[in-house]
């Protein structure tokens, strides 16, 4: 799709496009991640070779997300991307933070459960969803 | 940073999302300049500059200078 008026390329298209291809990316390493959670246990008995491939083909959806996460930056515009990479920063350290903290509650004694990842990854989410909120509102 | 994007898009009787689509910008970037809440990179002020015809100068303004 082309501007009429100049010809240049529709910025706005190429981006819904990023953006729908990041989207397949996610989905798909949401897939795969419960393929080899779950299909070791309900489908194929622990069998190794598979439960490799499920574990492999995961990885690679992974890093096909991140590439896709790439592409998606570099077609937001500069102030979508500060937005964007405020929200990360943001998370990066809370993350680190809270993730280093939580993982001393149970070594000096004060939590008697083992920590979970998952707890963490439920933070570091929430996080870049408040960071996204806060700065799309500080740029409204 | 001052600036006179919203009066020369206004003479041009343009909307922000037209002007965004010249820019290749969301609508919300050039709301976000033209509210001065956010400052442009050099290169998005060269390409509003050649877009209106003007230098850089005579449509962004050291906020500070008198």
């Amino acid at each position: 799709m082309s501007n009429p008026k100049t010809g240049v390329k529709d910025w706005a298209a190429s981006k819904a496009k990023t953006t729908a291809r990041l989207g397949y990316w996610t989905a798909a390493w949401v897939a795969t991640m419960a393929v080899a959670a779950f299909g070791p246990r309900l489908i194929w008995d622990f069998q190794t070779a598979l439960t490799i491939l499920a574990v492999l083909v995961n990885l690679g959806t992974g890093f096909g997300m991140v590439a896709a996460t790439r592409t998606y930056l570099r077609t937001l515009d500069e102030l979508q991307r500060k937005i964007f990479l405020d929200a990360g920063a943001l998370t990066l350290g809370v993350g680190l933070v809270c993730g280093l903290s939580y993982e001393l509650l149970e070594d000096i004694g004060l939590i008697s459960f083992e920590p979970e990842i998952a707890h963490l990854v439920i933070l570091m989410c929430l996080t870049f969803v408040v960071g996204m909120i806060a700065g799309n509102r500080r740029y409204r | 940073m001052k600036n006179r994007l919203k009066v020369l898009r206004a003479e041009r009787d343009w909307t922000q999302a037209q002007l965004a689509a010249e820019l290749e910008v969301s609508r919300q970037t050039i709301n976000a300049i033209e509210k001065g809440k956010f400052d442009p990179s050099l290169p998005l002020a060269f390409k509003a500059a050649r877009l209106f015809g003007l230098s850089i100068e005579d449509i962004f303004q050291d906020g500070t200078s008198s």
